[in-house]
């Protein structure tokens, strides 16, 4: 596991020169090549893979399952005791994996999620991950600052809630249950889905308030 | 092992920068990369944990200094390389120059796709009863595995509350040296932050993890 000592790519995601991004981008191309060369992966399946990450993964899946919860104290119950099976039965989002748990936001506690290691995080939910989540600003501070990191959100919580930090070190996923917003009684699960943001889902924001620009 | 991946508690890496309306992929070739580990891995040239491991245990200065994707190709070629599955030499080539090494699962096909979708399951039957229920109170042991383990560094030696047992589930530290999947008991495991960060950090503040068994003992 060596020779990558002449690797160029920049601390930051974003700025890569051109020659920098093009070298890699070759090095993908060849290794794509190699695969399908040697038979182990149909391009059209790759296309595929893309396509519904793109298109069938997103917060708009945790957001529905949220906005059921904040609608239907039955089904907040069962997501709150085993999640994998209470969305499961949800049939336009039960496309869902092992081990989803999911947890509960109330004036006492504020629940944030975290991967330290790597960047776990329930796709099924709330799709793949933002480079904010899998970079080592967040990875590192989440644990030791969280008050410091949900600053950076321009989220503060009164100094007396409690802040509990799930760090994702198995193959359990979590959900947070944010809390619903004041001024929606009546409102309909299709309305209060448009509320939920993928960052309240994280633990790194609230839901957006009636009335709000989106 | 004690990789800078383990990042939990580390100062200096400055404010968490959410980008606004951030695109799913930043470049074309994050997505192909994406679908080549998610593809490679269904075909069984590789398990989770041993991907995991692979990106771990890239050059200190390259893990910080690269890109989420990236990491995930430099980890990618190296496994291929190391399991026989593609030659170094077809890497600086560009194109096959070997015959292929049979694929557990068989090649990645457009009808594989869907399955990928769902996650994995790996809860597994329990070969052993429990050791710790909730309540326990439990130490997470002082251990430096110098492959790869999921007990992060900042809570070894530290005790806490098991809170929920998960059941059992796949050991990824055996199993990412493919070592076999070892099913172990799994617990959230929950710690006041003053006992990781000392006595002034904020009392309001708590942390868990998810542990196996064997990152466990009594306390």
């Amino acid at each position: 596991m060596s020779g990558h000592d002449h690797d160029h790519d920049h601390h930051h995601h974003a700025g890569h020169d051109h020659s920098e991004l093009s070298e890699t981008e070759l090095r993908v191309r060849a290794l794509e090549t190699i695969l399908t060369e040697k038979g182990y992966v149909e391009p059209a399946a790759l296309d595929a893979i893309i396509q519904a990450y793109e298109t069938k993964i997103g917060p708009h899946n945790g957001a529905q399952v949220v906005a059921k919860a904040w609608t239907d104290p039955a089904f907040k119950r069962a997501l709150l005791e085993d999640a994998t099976r209470a969305v499961s039965t949800l049939g336009h989002v039960s496309r869902v994996g092992d081990h989803l748990v999911a947890v509960e936001n109330t004036p006492q506690r504020h629940n944030m999620v975290v991967c330290t290691l790597c960047s776990c995080y329930p796709w099924e939910m709330l799709g793949l991950p933002p480079v904010w989540y899998k970079a080592a600003p967040y990875r590192s501070r989440a644990v030791k600052d969280p008050r410091g990191v949900l600053a950076d959100f321009g989220v503060k919580l009164p100094k007396e809630t409690e802040i509990r930090v799930w760090d994702s070190t198995a193959e359990t996923r979590f959900l947070v249950l944010p809390m619903r917003p004041e001024g929606t009684e009546g409102w309909s699960e299709q309305q209060l889905a448009g509320l939920v943001t993928r960052d309240s889902m994280i633990g790194t924001g609230f839901p957006k308030t009636p009335g709000a620009p989106s | 092992m004690n990789g800078v991946h383990d990042m939990g508690g580390m100062d200096g890496f400055g404010k968490v920068e959410p980008e606004p309306n951030e695109p799913m992929f930043h470049t074309e070739w994050e997505a192909r990369v994406l679908a080549m580990v998610r593809a490679m891995g269904a075909a069984g040239a590789f398990n989770i944990d041993t991907s995991r491991f692979y990106r771990e245990a890239l050059p200190p200065h390259v893990y910080l200094g690269s890109s989420y994707y990236k990491k995930w190709l430099l980890g990618l070629e190296d496994l291929l390389v190391d399991k026989g599955f593609i030659a170094a030499e077809e890497v600086a080539a560009g194109h096959a120059v070997q015959p292929p090494k049979p694929l557990k699962h068989g090649k990645f096909e457009l009808d594989d796709v869907e399955r990928i979708m769902v996650r994995g399951k790996f809860g597994r039957a329990a070969t052993a009863p429990a050791k710790f229920a909730p309540g326990d109170r439990v130490r997470a042991k002082n251990i430096h595995p110098v492959t790869h383990t999921r007990l992060p560094r900042y809570v070894r030696g530290h005790v806490g509350v098991v809170e929920r047992c998960h059941g059992c589930h796949v050991f990824p530290d055996t199993a990412a040296t493919e070592a076999g999947e070892n099913p172990q008991w799994l617990y959230t495991v929950v710690f006041d932050g003053r006992e990781l960060w000392g006595a002034d950090a904020d009392p309001t503040v708590k942390i868990s993890i998810d542990a196996f068994e064997p990152y466990l003992e009594a306390a």
